[in-house]
This record gives structure tokens, sequence and C-alpha cells, in this order.
């Protein structure tokens, strides 16, 4: 059985690594075109990784890609594409947000209530396209990105002046929220501060892993994203998990927000990360959907984002990080599929090998059970 | 290696059978022989020349050519255009192909109408525009994957009769089945795989079924033990005026009127051409399907609302038609496979109502299966698709028969399983009944049906058609129902007027049974 996990653990790293290298030889390839070195930019990037201020900074936003990551992940694992991650996080913030400075409680129950409200906020939007699925059959992509052009819609209404809004210069933001709703930091000195929620986002990671390998639930979530006839036919109400599946990928991508928005920002306005969501969508991809390696997906897109940052005062653009992770995107999705398929086709034959060799072994030691014998004479 | 040390050779003019257990190596085989597959070692001779072939076109070109189990046809195209379809430069698609294709149809007596639609065609139908496909582009010898697994016996024949059309033109016929009478009526020579390997060769004229039966498992058969009925008259599940209408607004009935009661220890046979509301009737009774009115009770109690869980939980095990879509989790590992359907059940959860999985009890669960089921895999970490269709079969048997159902929707339970395994199936569920589960078996093998019933139906268009004693009906019967030709309580007419019925066809089964015992579940001295 060993040979069978050691193959398993090299199928599953010769997926992500294929692609990594394809896009690296790609970006170069439009470095060169473009006339400039195509080494040189990747030096750069990892001299700057070495900068513990761009480490927190790396962290920080990976805490968030993992939480949206998180969310997207959910809806793959039963075959959902739940592309409203990037409205659903947006209005969930929003919410918290508003929240945050209207009520005013002590940390021990702020907290908690904060996280409580953009969880329903989150798991609000997406149970919509949840609901139009089960009852009409609207196809969930299509409800979700619409609904992420209302939520667009939603928040620019909510922070408008005569509602939420407290303008503050040219910016509209939801006014300051009270302190205890604010989320405590692990202080790294002249670095800055990582944000505390990024161990929320760690415990997220946990209870995923968790809920679909070790319960119920997530067996039969596993197994209707795995095939909806089989999981049908075992017992599996295919719409309750439906909703289901939309309401929690919803309640976690309501958290995708809260690291900058109770660890940093403490409100929310124009200048609010958007795109979360959609980064959130090739994270989940390469990362398997397995919380581990979305984990390392993060960290790697974060490292793209923020030490990116420094190419422009070396005369790159720092758009190469952007080709980057598209070209990612693609190759992963090429690459996985590929690598798929090899794995299944190489572990049939190995099995039918081992089982040919013991039935040869077998028929040895039985004497000469295995000699050709003709019935009847010819 | 799927294969080594393989030696055919097939006679020009005659049908060559290849028969040999589920994964034996056959389908590995037609594969090379077709050229989607290389061999590592060996050669292949085609009319004394010897070739290699990379792709179907090559063999194509060398006159071999494969008619597949499930047949590679677009409905909406008419016959002549599916049989044109890739090969448009042969004859053209227009008067030259029609020429061509109503020559071949006379010469081999295929009755093949070039303007029907292909969908508007039964299986039978199908299945020669398919062989006449395969004619079409030149081939001379013919290798046929089970053909016979969709037909009723009366089409059998007739398929027969179009092979015996080739082979005295002159064509090859490679013939793969695991119909043992079959092979025995139609085949010249008979090549037996065992394990990868050709183990045997036979002459049909000097070799009984149970001889060859013998040679593909390796071993001697056990033979069916005589059994008293278990029959109870105690209902176990009770459906009454059942009917289930197709979605949308045509609002047609797919099953129409269906009442029937299996008792404890019963088990009723449904025959029918697939199509006519098995597998609606499955659903049905599963709870995949709700139906639009009628009553569905196990043992007394309605059960007509309850959701699939909720029955499975209460004692109904399913062995699918279709394993690969409704009874297997392809891609997840064998213990995971021993999970699905069983999910709130011991051993598989633990904890308060199941919630958490004990993924170290369905673990060691799965290894008993293994091993008391036979499922031949070198662990219960593999993916259920490395396994052949036999193991898997053997492996949702054994995880269905673990969990003591009371009723068991047993659908093609052999199908694609090798005789040592068939015969073991046919245990495990004479077995069960014997402990009281009502099993409803569903099969497209009419020897399986008769054998293993104690009652049997026939359904046809949604409907329950006839009704048959298993003791005294012939599957030749039984088809002319299936077809929709006979209806009502089917009597097998007696040349021996005088003579009780039920001792004549007692006696007929008694023969049975010694001809054909490695085929045929007979179970029960009646």
């Amino acid at each position: 059985m060993k040979k069978f996990d050691k193959e398993r653990l090299l199928l599953a790293v010769a997926g992500p690594v294929i692609a990594l290298v394809a896009a690296m030889v790609l970006t170069s390839v439009v470095l060169v075109a473009s006339g400039k070195s195509p080494i040189e930019p990747y030096s750069l990037m990892f001299e700057q990784a070495t900068f513990s201020d761009v480490q927190v900074l790396i962290i920080n936003e990976a805490g968030m890609y993992y939480l949206a990551a998180l969310a997207v992940a959910i809806g793959f694992r039963m075959n959902l594409f739940n592309i409203g991650v990037d409205g659903q996080y947006r209005l969930a913030a929003m919410m918290t947000a508003v929240v945050g400075a209207h009520v005013s409680l002590p940390a021990g129950l702020q907290i908690p209530l904060l996280i409580l409200v953009a969880m329903l906020t989150g798991a609000f939007w997406s149970g919509i396209a949840g609901i139009l699925k089960t009852t009409r059959g609207v196809s969930e992509v299509v409800a979700t990105i619409m609904l992420n052009a209302i939520a667009t819609s939603v928040i620019a209404y909510l922070t408008l002046d005569e509602n939420f809004g407290v303008p503050v210069g040219n910016n509209n933001t939801t006014g300051v929220m009270h302190k205890s709703g604010w989320f405590p930091g692990i202080d790294m000195g002249d670095s800055g501060e990582i944000y505390g929620f990024v161990i929320v986002a760690a415990l997220a990671g946990v209870l995923y892993w968790l809920i679909l390998n070790r319960t119920r639930f997530g067996f039969d979530l596993r197994a209707t994203g795995a095939s909806q006839s089989a999981a049908a036919a075992s017992g599996v109400n295919a719409k309750r998990m439906v909703l289901t599946a939309m309401l929690i990928s919803g309640a976690v991508a309501g958290l995708a927000g809260l690291p900058i928005l109770l660890g940093d920002v403490h409100t929310y306005s124009l200048s609010f990360p958007t795109g979360l969501g959609f980064t959130g969508i090739g994270i989940a991809l390469l990362g398997r959907n397995s919380p581990v390696g979305i984990a390392l997906a993060s960290l790697l897109w974060a490292f793209l984002a923020k030490a990116s940052q420094a190419l422009d005062y070396e005369g790159y653009d720092k758009e190469i990080a952007v080709i980057m992770q598209g070209v990612i995107v693609i190759a992963v999705v090429v690459s996985y599929e590929a690598v798929r398929n090899w794995g299944l086709r190489r572990q049939q034959q190995r099995v039918g090998e081992e089982l040919a060799a013991a039935a040869r072994a077998a028929g040895e030691s039985n004497g000469n059970n295995d000699t050709v014998k003709e019935v009847a004479a010819r | 290696m799927a294969n080594h040390d393989i030696h055919l050779s097939v006679r020009k003019g005659t049908v060559h059978a290849l028969v040999g257990e589920n994964g034996a190596g056959k389908s590995t085989l037609m594969k090379i022989l077709y050229g989607m597959q290389k061999p590592d070692e060996g050669t292949i001779a085609v009319d004394g020349t010897q070739v290699s072939f990379s792709s179907p076109a090559d063999a194509i070109a060398r006159g071999i050519g494969m008619v597949h189990q499930h047949f590679m046809l677009a409905d909406q195209l008419t016959v002549l255009e599916n049989i044109v379809l890739g090969s448009e430069k042969l004859y053209g698609i227009g008067a030259g192909a029609r020429r061509k294709i109503a020559e071949l149809s006379d010469r081999y007596g295929l009755g093949v109408r070039p303007d029907a639609y292909v969908e508007d065609l039964g299986v039978a139908d199908r299945q020669r525009v398919e062989i006449l496909k395969v004619l079409y582009r030149g081939a001379t010898t013919l290798i046929l994957d089970e053909p016979t697994a969709v037909l009723v016996p009366q089409e059998v024949d007739a398929l027969f009769d179009n092979l015996r059309e080739l082979k005295s033109e002159g064509l090859s016929v490679i013939f793969i089945s695991h119909k043992l009478g079959e092979v025995l009526s139609v085949a010249d020579d008979i090549t037996v795989i065992r394990r990868g390997t050709t183990v045997g060769t036979a002459v049909p004229s000097q070799t009984t079924a149970r001889q060859l039966a013998e040679l593909m498992v390796g071993s001697e058969l056990p033979t069916p033990e005589t059994a008293e009925s278990t029959v109870t008259d105690r209902p176990m599940i009770e459906v009454e005026g059942l009917k289930l209408l197709a979605d949308g607004d045509s609002g047609r009935a797919l099953l129409d009127d269906i009442s029937f009661t299996i008792h404890e220890g019963e088990v009723l046979g449904l025959a029918g051409v697939e199509g006519n509301g098995q597998t609606e009737l499955i659903d049905a009774l599963i709870g995949l399907k709700h139906a639009d009115s009628g009553v569905i009770r196990m043992a007394g109690e309605d059960i007509t609302d309850r959701s699939t869980r909720r029955r499975r939980e209460g004692g109904v095990g399913y062995i699918p038609e279709d394993r690969h879509r409704h009874g297997l989790l392809l891609e997840s590992p064998l213990w995971e496979n021993r999970i699905l359907g069983h999910v709130t059940e011991h051993p598989n959860t633990r904890g308060k109502g199941g919630f958490w999985l004990d993924i170290k009890g369905a673990q060691a669960d799965t290894r008993r299966i293994v091993e008391e089921y036979d499922v031949r895999t070198p662990g219960i970490d593999v993916t259920a698709a490395s396994l052949s269709g036999g193991n898997q079969q053997k492996l949702i048997v054994g995880r269905e028969m673990s969990h003591k159902p009371r009723f068991l929707i047993a659908a093609h339970p052999t199908r694609g399983v090798d005789v040592g395994a068939q015969a073991q199936i046919w245990d495990q569920i004479r077995e069960a009944r014997r402990e009281g589960l009502a099993v409803l078996l569903i099969s497209a093998d009419l020897d399986e049906l008769i054998g293993l019933s104690d009652t049997l139906r026939v359904i046809y268009r949604g409907r329950l058609v006839a009704d048959a004693d298993p003791g005294s009906i012939t599957p030749e019967k039984l088809g002319s129902a299936m077809t929709g030709a006979a209806s009502g309580h089917l009597e097998q007419t007696q040349e021996s007027a005088g003579a009780p019925a039920a001792k004549a066809a007692a006696q007929q089964a008694a023969q049975e049974t010694a001809d054909a015992a490695a085929e045929a579940p007979e179970d029960e001295a009646r």
C-alpha cells in the first residue's frame, strides 16, 4: 500500500509544480518579447520577500485570500461554482462595519457579534442564489454574477449620507467602528502588525478539513460533488445539500473581509479591497480545494501581489505578477486534469499488474494449475 | 501486466468465441487487436502478414472492425448518415453510399433501412446498423463485444442468423460473451481466457457449458444446492396502484397501475426489455422519484413519502443497474465507497446521532468485505475505478448485504460478473432470502430470472402485463411477453396435455439443471 501512497503524494505535487513552471516560462516569454530581462524581476521579487515588513504584508494579505478561497472551495467540493464570493464578502464587510459603528458591547461580545453579522450577511446573499437554484433551477454561476453587481449597488446605496454613510473628505465611509470591535493583532515591532484574524482564518481551515473529512455531513457533501447520481441514490437530498453548501460557502465568504476591517481600517470605505472573491477562485483551484494546498497557494498569491509592488521602482511593470497569476490559473486547470487522468489510468494499470502477479504466484505454488489444458479431445 | 502469453488464432469464415471471467483480460486483448492499445510483446498476423496497429484506423485498414457493447450512434441522424459519418471518402455521401449500404444489407441479410432515424430503431436494429457500419468500412474480421447482453431471446436468434450469414460469406467473427449456452450454439471455436492468459480451447460439439465454466473459473463449480421454498405469508413490500408521470407537459405515464406484493423470503423477478419502466420503478421504490399516485408499504408501514435515506436506514438494500452512476464514487477509495449509502449506520459513524465518521471502523469493515466477498484488490485505498467491473459489483453486493437489508432491490446483480462471482452472488441472495429477505430482482438474463425467482412478472411499457410461474416457463415464452406479444398468466403449452403441467415442468427443470447448471441459477427442485 505504501507505494500507492507515495505515488498519490507525488501526483498531488506534480500538478501545481508543472503549472508553476509553465507559468514562469510563459511569463518569461512575455518579458523577453517586451525586450526586458526574463530573470531579474524574479530575483527582485525574491529579494523583497526577505524584508520582514513585506513578509507581514504577505501574511496579512494571505489571511484574506485564504478565507475567500475556502469559501470557493466549499462550493467546488460539490461542483457548485460560487462566483459570488466577491459580492458576499463586500456586503458582509459593509454590514459588519455599520453594526460595529452603531452597536457598542464589551469586546467579548462585540467581536462574536460582528463575526456573526458577517457570516449571516454572506450566507444571506449566497442563499439567494441557492434558493434560486433549488426552486427555479437557475444556474448558480449566473445568479451569483448578477448578485455581485447587485451587491455593488446595494453597498453604494447604503453608504449614502442619508443612510449609513459618513463622508470623510472625498471618501464615503461607514464611520469608525467602536474600539471594542477591533480585533487585536500580533505586534511585530517595526515590521508592522499581523492581523489577529489570520489565526481565525487558520482555524477555519482546520474546521473545513474536519467537517469535510470527518463528519457525515462532509461525506454527503463530497459524495454529491463526486457523483450527484450516486449521492442521490445513497440518500443525499440533493436540493437541501445545494442550499446548505451555498449557505456555508457564503458564511465563510462573509469572513473574508474581516481581517483588514477588524484589524486595520475599522471602517468600510471606497478604498476597501475589492476582487478578493475572484482571487479566491484562482487560489482554490491552485490549492486543489485542500486546506493546506489553499494555504500555500494563498501565500504564493500574496507574495506575487506584494513583492511585485517594488518592481515599478526598478523599471519593470508590476503587472508582470498579474500576468503570472493569470497564467498560473490556466496552467493549473490544464495540468491538474492531465495529471488526474494519468494518475487514474496508472493506478488501474498497477492494480491489474499486482493482481496478475499475485495470481501467477498462486498458480505456481499450486503446481501445474497454469498449464494449458484442452477440454475435449480435438 | 494485464495479459501475457495469449495465443489466439481465428480461422477465416468462422465464428470464434472468446470467453473468460470479467477482468480476465478479454477487453485488453480486444483493445490490442483493434489498435487501441499496444502490446509489449508478441505479434499479430492478419492473413499471414505480420501487422502492427497504432490506432483503430490501422486496424480497420487491415479489415478488423469492432462492434462495441454500447452503441456509438447519433440518434438524430438517419441510418445512412450514421454509417457514412467519418468515412465520407469511401463511397461519398449520396447515391454511391446508398447503393453500397443496400448491397451489404442484402448480401448479409441485415434488413437495414437507410432512411430510418436511429432514434426510431429498436436495440436489435441499432446493433445491425453497428454491424453494417463496420462492414461498410471494409472489415473482414468483426469483433462483437457481448452483443447479446441487450437482446431478448428472439433477437439473439436473429443475430445468430446474421452471424452465420457473415460466416458463409467468408468473414470471420470474434464473439465475446459470458453466456456459455449462446457461445456453444453459435461458435465454431472457443478460446478461454483466465487471469490474462489463454488457458484452453474447445470445440463446441464436444464440450458442455459446465466444462467451459470450470475452465473459465479454474476450479470446479459449486453445484446449486436444492432448498425448499422460503416464501412466507408475511408481506414485506406492498405496492398498490403506483403511477408515475413523465416530467414536463406530455404527462405520459412511465409507470401505470403497478401493483405487487413481495413477501418475506420471496424473490420477485421482473422481466422486461430495458426501458420499459424498470428504472422508474426502482427510482420510485428507493425514493428518488415520488409517485404521482399509489402507495408503497414496507412491513405494513406506509413509506410512500419517505426520503431515500430513511428508506435505506429502514432496511432497503440497493444493487443498482448502473453501478458507475448509482453505486460507486469511482475516484474515491474503496473504504469511502463502503460508506456510500450507509453513512448514518454502524460501522461507518459514531458519536451521538452518527455525526462523526468512524473511518477506522469503515476501513476495517471494508477489509472484511474484501475478504469475505473475494474482491480482488491490492488494498482498500485504491480507487473504485481501478477495479474490474466484477470486483466492483462484489464490493457493492458485500456492502449492501452487510447491513442486513429487509428488502433488496437487485437490478442486474450479476451483469458483467464472471461465473464464479455470479454463483457467489446468487448464494448470498438465497441465503439472505432464507432469513426473510424480500427481493425484487430485475435482470436481462432470463435464465437468472427464472432460476432465482419465486414469482415472475413482466413489465411492458410501464405496466405489469403478465405473470408466470418460474417452474414452468421457458425463456422463449417469457421473451414473447417482454415484446408485448403475450399477456396475462403465461402457461407453457404442453404436448402431453393429460399430464399435470407442474409435473412436466419439474422434469424439464430438472433436466435443464443438469444441462446448464453452470450458467443457470436453478436452485429449487420444484
